[in-house]
């Protein structure tokens, strides 16, 4: 999963998926895409301790976000179950509402 | 060619130049025809139109010297260069309609004077764009190039704010382009692919410049992506228009479905949210399969447009939306609490409404559509429409699926 590139095709499907959300006009923030590359990634903890990682390597390894808009979570976590990234890598999509702050 | 010629000359010369297009394409009519097709007929067509405009300029040179002999000594005449690349070509198309719309003149006037100039429109194509009469289009038209020969018009590089400025126009001239080749309702072929893909190349250039890759370009060219991905279904062999449900999906483009997804996803930014996002919102879900929700999506969209644009074309269709989300005889009763202009779009979608419940009123309707429009094979459609109503009036049982009427126009063909 590290290595992952995804090929045009798989790019495609990704932009079909967001398209049909988009369509809805329920799609906030495209987000970004998390660089998976060394060096990209740090820690930081208490006491000025900075380590390296999380690492690609480990399983749950955030590669990226979007900010959808929903009535209510049960809608995101749909839009989320046709995510083609279950068929192309595998890997598991974390739902979270946002709190509103006015 | 227009544009390229302009480029050169000024347009001062502007008559001159579509004078000389003109002329080209008359001699190439007659030459390809005895002749055949030459080898590269772009290449061809602009040697011919070099050499007019030269013949042209030593006309007028020799007229100058003749008559000015008295008092000027004679002048070199530089002969002006020309360029060919397709490169040179795409940007004296785009330059020369920023050009044009200039806000010397109103939006509209600019939007009519691009349509005549670069796209060829006849005067009663800008005014069907317009709905409006054809007098008033002439005037407009006059007006705006008298004004532009006044301020001393040319072809000059743009600053980024003027192009920005002028980039709401351009667009809307793209886009009305790009309608009139897919819904001809001049000519007798009821699309003209050439004029929709001559939107789609200028739309894309724009995508390529950073100042006018903005977020309402993209959505123009996701909203003319979806659209194009169905140009070869919407005409049978025999040449007769066929209406969205009855299309055949295999023949719909499915790279151009892809490529309007992409524009789609790049066209989304939660500042902005235009006319061009909606209908390409609209167009995306005609793309995708009849499912449950599918029909409240483009509701929903549709209410959004009508406060943006509530254009007498954008509330029929609106209605035809309800009417698939909650029933004909509800969409009845909507369609009364507007004042809607009674062209034949609107007896259209009446004639569609009424077919189920009162096929009297609805073949009335039929064929007060048939009467306004001017359209060969949409009366054809309506007609054969009426005939199968005809047919259904004794007995009412096994109804069959009747096609979209508001197609005539909006995105539901």
């Amino acid at each position: 999963m590290a290595d992952f590139k995804p090929s045009a095709e798989q790019m495609q499907e990704r932009m079909n998926w967001l398209a049909g959300i988009v369509a809805q006009n329920k799609l906030v923030d495209k987000g970004n895409t998390l660089l998976p590359a060394k060096g990209s990634a740090k820690t930081v903890k208490p006491g000025h301790i900075v380590t390296d990682g999380p690492y690609t390597e480990i399983k749950e390894f955030i590669s990226g976000y979007i900010v959808v808009r929903a009535e209510h979570i049960d809608e995101a976590v749909e839009m989320a179950q046709a995510n083609p990234i279950f068929e192309q890598v595998g890997g598991s999509i974390e739902v979270r509402e946002i709190l509103k702050r006015d | 060619m227009t544009a390229v010629l302009c480029r050169h000359f000024g347009l001062k010369h502007m008559e001159i130049a579509e004078d000389i297009a003109s002329d080209t394409f008359l001699k190439a009519s007659e030459n390809w025809a005895i002749h055949g097709i030459p080898e590269n007929p772009t290449a061809w067509l602009y040697t011919v139109a070099r050499n007019k405009a030269r013949d042209y300029f030593k006309h007028l040179a020799v007229f100058d010297t003749q008559v000015k002999e008295a008092i000027r000594p004679q002048k070199f005449y530089r002969e002006p260069e020309f360029e060919y690349s397709p490169q040179s070509i795409a940007d004296s198309q785009l330059a020369m309609i920023f050009a044009v719309c200039n806000p010397i003149n109103s939006p509209e006037s600019q939007i009519c004077l691009a349509l005549q100039i670069l796209c060829g429109f006849s005067v009663e194509e800008i005014a069907h764009a317009f709905i409006t009469k054809t007098e008033t289009i002439k005037k407009r038209l006059q007006r705006a190039r008298a004004n532009l020969r006044q301020d001393n018009f040319q072809i000059r590089t743009l600053h980024a704010t003027e192009i920005q400025s002028r980039l709401d126009t351009v667009l809307k001239t793209l886009y009305l382009l790009f309608n009139e080749g897919y819904f001809s309702h001049t000519h007798s072929l009821q699309i003209r692919k050439d004029l929709c893909a001559e939107a789609v190349r200028l739309a894309l250039v724009l995508t390529e410049n950073p100042w006018t890759n903005t977020p309402q370009t993209n959505a123009l060219l996701a909203l003319m992506c979806f659209q194009s991905s169905r140009l070869e279904s919407r005409i049978n062999d025999a040449g007769e228009a066929v209406l969205f449900d009855q299309q055949d999906r295999s023949r719909w483009d499915t790279t151009l479905i892809d490529r309007g997804n992409y524009f789609l996803v790049k066209a989304c930014d939660h500042q902005e949210i235009s006319k061009y996002h909606l209908e390409a919102a609209v167009a995306y879900w005609h793309t995708t399969p009849t499912g449950q929700n599918k029909w409240a999506h483009i509701l929903a969209l549709y209410d959004q447009l009508i406060l943006i644009e509530d254009s007498p074309v954008t509330l029929l269709n609106r209605i035809f939306a309800y009417s698939q989300v909650h029933g004909r005889e509800k969409a009845l009763a909507e369609a009364g609490q507007f004042k809607l202009a009674k062209s034949h779009y609107y007896h259209q979608l009446m004639g569609y409404l009424y077919a189920e419940a009162d096929i009297a009123q609805a073949i009335s309707h039929y064929q007060q559509a048939i009467q306004g429009t001017k359209s060969a094979t949409e009366k054809q459609t309506l007609t054969r429409e009426i005939a199968r109503l005809k047919k259904t009036i004794p007995q009412k049982s096994g109804r069959p699926q009747s096609p979209s009427p508001a197609g005539g126009k909006g995105a539901n063909s």
